[in-house]
Formats: structure tokens, sequence, C-alpha cells
């Protein structure tokens, strides 16, 4: 990695952090935080879904994995938060990579992959609302009691930036993976798998490698999630409404980029809050623009955002060139 | 322990419930063996056909196995726009475009329910709901029974429309080869959509058969998606016959195991065999190689 690999990550993460000063309504950080908790489990989709090409339709196996974990162990076996998050995302990778060797294994791919995932996942959300550990149908409330130590915090900032330094991390791990002979490998697999195997590639171990990765970060966001809202049951953990949103926004943003995952997640949130405002108290308005901007996004814009972008300046700098020409031209 | 005939009789009723999954993965096969896509929407135009059901009873006072009647021309017509103009163009043809274009769809199409309908549960009653059919020492219920029953003729009628009609030959021909059928003159968007249409007549029927035993609300179809799909995969990707058994076979696990391991459970043992499946048998036990 290079300083022009990590300039603009920089950047970006400091100008956001700059951004609970300006900005105190306590609706806003809720927005943010609950998005950039979105982001951070679309980071770690996008690091299986994204450059190595494998579409899981069940990471909210991973999330809520990771949710749970945190809250069990801190309500069952009084662990302290932090190390119960660093359990959950162990936790996370162990059951991504379970999950991964079964399926990789039998060479399951394309839509066969995202229909196992999916599958894992509701019996991950079956289990957890009949077995009495995870609290069954109740779900699980974490005790409030606002200490750093426990992960709480009595001012919403602190738990942004938080999750914002966790969100950073992993743009600096996704920057890694793309400039690293691991992220080669995975992009390679995602092309074309035979080919890969063909040069050399170990599919299987760079699959597995890549799920685990995906499987703790997703498991993190989970941990957050439970952390900042002190509740959770089975149908939020395990539900497929996580699985689908920590698909939409990669997809929506530029799928396999560093920044997609976050600027999808930020603009379907964004657009979702703006449909709320526009259209009252419509039920399931949000989600309504989600379906549609992922259809549109399908049909015109296949980089999500971030390739729209990219044509849209490549075009301009071919406008420039050809003005710049066209002057020299006059000039003679 | 429970008796031998609590258990035949949990079998049998699971079997009718398994007819209607039959008929939802019908749909769902037929679509996956000519067009090769896993059309994620398949719930959501079931909850949709089932929300139209309810709507022609409670507001023009239809009974629900008559509303098949105009039902079935209406879902087939609305299957073909979707496949025509919005699945069809918006993939570009690519596998998993077409997963992301469909989940799209199913999510546009659950929370439009959602929002005119409201999150309410509903449900119907005839004369029929609660009427039950002895048979020796059983008593089974009348519309489930007429569900089985319906279910394998609507198998039968799909299976002549494929082999014995002009369309059915174009379907068949698309499905074994693209390129070569439109080398032939066969409009190949055009069976496309007539495909989707007819998977999306079947979930028609399954919606009037349903509506007089279950409930409806916009998220009800979900519950049915991944059934339909472990059907599916169970019965061989593309196969009616698998269909067709999968669906009375996956019926009665669901039965069985909701009655071993109560209600909350029941649904596990569908997806133990669906994982199960997917991982040591792709192609079900149906189909042909992939």
């Amino acid at each position: 990695m290079t300083a022009r690999d990590l300039i603009p990550i920089v950047v970006l993460a400091v100008l956001a952090a700059l951004l609970p000063l300006v900005v105190t309504s306590s609706p806003v950080m809720n927005f943010l935080v609950f998005t950039l908790i979105v982001a951070l489990g679309a980071q770690g989709w996008n690091i299986l879904g994204g450059f190595g090409g494998q579409f899981s339709f069940g990471h909210a196996a991973f999330f809520g994995t990771g949710a749970y974990v945190t809250a069990i162990l801190q309500l069952r076996y009084g662990v302290n938060a932090w190390a119960g998050l660093l359990v959950a995302m162990a936790a996370g990778a162990a059951v991504a990579w379970t999950i991964g060797f079964l399926s990789f294994r039998s060479g399951l791919r394309g839509s066969y992959f995202a229909l196992v995932t999916l599958a894992f996942a509701e019996v991950f959300r079956i289990l957890a609302n009949a077995a009495s550990f995870t609290g069954g149908a109740a779900g699980l409330l974490i005790k409030l009691d606002v200490h750093p130590a426990n992960l709480q915090f009595a001012d919403r900032a602190v738990f942004y930036w938080l999750v914002l330094a966790f969100v950073t991390g992993v743009l600096l791990l996704t920057r890694w993976i793309q400039r690293s002979r691991f992220g080669a490998q995975l992009v390679a697999v995602r092309e074309n798998e035979d080919a890969a195997k063909a040069l050399g590639v170990d599919s299987l171990k760079v699959k597995l490698r890549a799920i685990a990765l995906s499987g703790a970060v997703t498991a993190l966001s989970g941990c957050l999630y439970a952390q900042y809202f002190l509740y959770i049951d089975a149908h939020i953990a395990y539900g497929s409404w996580i699985s689908v949103e920590l698909l939409l926004a990669p997809i929506i943003g530029g799928v396999g980029t560093v920044f997609g995952p976050v600027v999808g997640a930020l603009t379907l949130h964004g657009l979702g809050e703006l449909a709320k405002q526009f259209a009252g108290r419509i039920p399931g308005i949000d989600l309504i623009v989600f379906g549609s901007v992922l259809v549109l996004a399908v049909a015109f814009a296949r980089g999500g955002i971030l390739g729209l972008l990219e044509r849209l300046r490549d075009r301009g700098r071919g406008m420039m060139t050809r003005g710049a020409k066209e002057v020299s031209h006059a000039g003679r | 322990m429970y008796s031998p005939q609590i258990i035949l009789e949990a079998a049998l009723n699971g079997l009718m419930t398994g007819a209607v999954y039959a008929l939802i993965a019908l749909g769902l096969t037929l679509i996956y063996g000519v067009l090769h896509i896993i059309n994620f929407a398949h719930g959501a135009l079931l909850t949709c056909a089932m929300f139209a059901v309810w709507v022609a009873w409670a507001w023009l006072g239809l009974d629900p196995y008559l509303v098949i009647v105009p039902l079935v021309p209406l879902m087939f017509v609305l299957g073909y726009g979707l496949q025509r103009f919005v699945i069809g163009p918006a993939s570009h043809g690519d596998d998993g475009n077409i997963l992301l274009v469909t989940l799209g769809l199913s999510i546009v199409l659950e929370n439009v329910l959602l929002a005119v309908f409201q999150s309410d549960t509903r449900t119907l009653d005839t004369d029929y709901s609660f009427q039950v059919v002895a048979l020796g020492p059983l008593l089974l219920s009348y519309p489930r029974v007429i569900g089985l029953g319906v279910a394998v003729v609507v198998t039968g009628l799909l299976w002549l429309v494929l082999n014995r009609t002009d369309t059915g030959k174009a379907i068949r021909a698309v499905a074994k080869e693209k390129l070569g059928a439109n080398l032939v003159g066969i409009d190949v968007p055009h069976v496309y959509a007539v495909t989707f249409g007819l998977g999306c007549a079947c979930l028609a029927v399954a919606a009037a058969l349903l509506m007089p035993t279950f409930y409806v609300n916009p998220r009800i179809g979900g519950a049915f998606v991944l059934v339909a799909f472990t059907v599916v995969v169970l019965g061989g990707m593309g196969s009616l016959p698998g269909a067709l058994l999968g669906g009375l076979f996956i019926g009665v696990v669901e039965s069985l195991c909701g009655l071993l391991l109560g209600d909350s459970l029941g649904q596990i043992g569908i997806f133990l065999i669906f994982i199960a499946v997917l991982l040591v048998r792709p192609t079900g036990l149906f189909g042909a190689k992939a």
C-alpha cells in the first residue's frame, strides 16, 4: 500500500469524525450510527461477495452470531463487553468458515451458494427463536449500565466515533486486500475459478479465508448493533432483513470496491429517510425505495454509484482531451 | 409416544399441505428449468395472488375456488409482463443480476402490499373451511382434500401443455438449447415470458387453494418461498414430477417434525433437508446431471 491508497481513507475518516461537533441532534446521530453499523456489516459482505464473487444471501448468520455471542457472554457469564466483542468476531469467523467449508467443498457457487447461505441463516433463526439460552422468542435485553468498560456510552457521539473507527479499520483492511497477493487471488477466483485453479491458486483456501474474514467483520457489526440498541431477538439478529441490507449496500454503492459498501449504505438509508419524510406514515415506504433502487442499479448501473461516477469522470476526461485537441488544431 | 392414528393423520395432513407446496414449487421449477433463473419474487407473487383471492372474497363476495377462473389469466399476464419488461431487460442475461432483480421486485411487491393492506393478518371463512371428510377412522379437512386433488390435476395439465402443444414444444426447445431454438425461428424472449406467466398462473391456483384454511399478510410469501426452493432442489431443478413428489414429501416431513418437535421447530426439518440435499446432491433426486 502507498500513501496514495491511504490518504483518501484517512481524510474521509477525519472529516466524518468532525461531524458530531456540528450535528448534535440525537435522531441524526442515531441515523448515522445505525447506518454505519449496516455499512460495517456490508463491508464484511463485500469481502466475500464483492472481491470473491460469492453472493451470500445469508449474512444474517454471521451478524446474528456476533450479536448473540456478545449478549449471552455478558448476561450469562458476566464477561467484559470488549472481550465479548473479540469472542463474537472469532465466533463469526468460525461459523462462516464452517458454512464455507461445507458449501465450497461441495462445489456450490452462484445461485446455489446464495440459497444454501439463506437456508443456514434460517436454521439459526429458528434455533435462536426456540432455544432457551438465547432467550427464545422474548429475546435478550442487555442491562443498561453506562460505562466505557461495558461498551455503553452516555454520549451518542462516542459510540459514533467507535463505529467510525471500526469502519475506517475495515476500509484500510479492504484496501490492503485489494493490493495484496491474497486479494489478487480472490479476484482471480471471482473472474474465472477454473482458470485461477489452473494457474495454481488454491481456490478453496482463498475462498475460505475470505468467508472467515467476512464473517468476522459482519459479526463485529452485529455485536455493535447489540451494544447500541441493547436488545436483540431472533428476527432482528438472524432475520432475512439484515441479509438483504448487507448485500444491498455494496451492490448499490459499488460491488468489489473499497468505498462501495459505505457509499451504498449512506445512500440507501438517506433515500429511505427522505422517502419517510415525504410519504409520511406509509409503512414500508423506505423498503419500496430500496427495492426499486436495487432493480434500477442492476439495470442501469452495474458498478453501482461508484461505477457510475467513474464512467462520468472518464467521459468528462474524454471530452477534455477532445477539447484540448480541438484547441491545438485551431492554434495551428 | 403418539398413537399410530395420530401419526397417520399428521402424515396425511402433511401430504395435503404438501400438495399446495408442490403447486408453488411447480411454478418455480418450470421457470428454473427453462430460464435457468432462481425467481426470488415467487413468494411475493404468491402473496399478491393470496391478497387477490381475499379481496375478491371480502369486497365482491366471490368464493375462493371460483376466483381461480379470473385469477389464473390475470397472474399469467402479470408474470408475462414482469419477465418481458422488467426482469429480462434489467438483468442483461446474467444469473447474478436476475437473482438481484427478482430480489428487488420481491421487496417492492411485499412492501407495496404492506402499504396498501397494512400488516394485519387476514383470513376468510367459507361454509366448508372446517368441514371434514371421513376416511375410515381418519378425519380429513375438506379444503385440503380438494387441494390435493387440484394439485395433481394441475400438474397433469401442465405436463400436457408442455408435451402436447406447440407452445410446450417451443418451451422445451428453449429450455434445451436457447440458441438453436432462436435459429429455427422461436421468439425466445416471448417463450421466456410465457414460461414465467405459466409459473405465476400456478401461484394463482395455489393461492385459491390455500386461502380457505390459511391466512394472509404481506410477509407470508417468505414462509413459502424457502419451502418451495427446498421442494425444487429436492425434486431436481426443472423437473415437474420431482416438484410434485418433493412437495408431498416436504409436506409430510414438516407435519411430522411439527408433531414431534413442536411448532416452533417444525420447519427446521425442511431446512436441514434443503442444506443436506444442496451439499450432497445439488441435482436433486429427479434432476438431470448439471
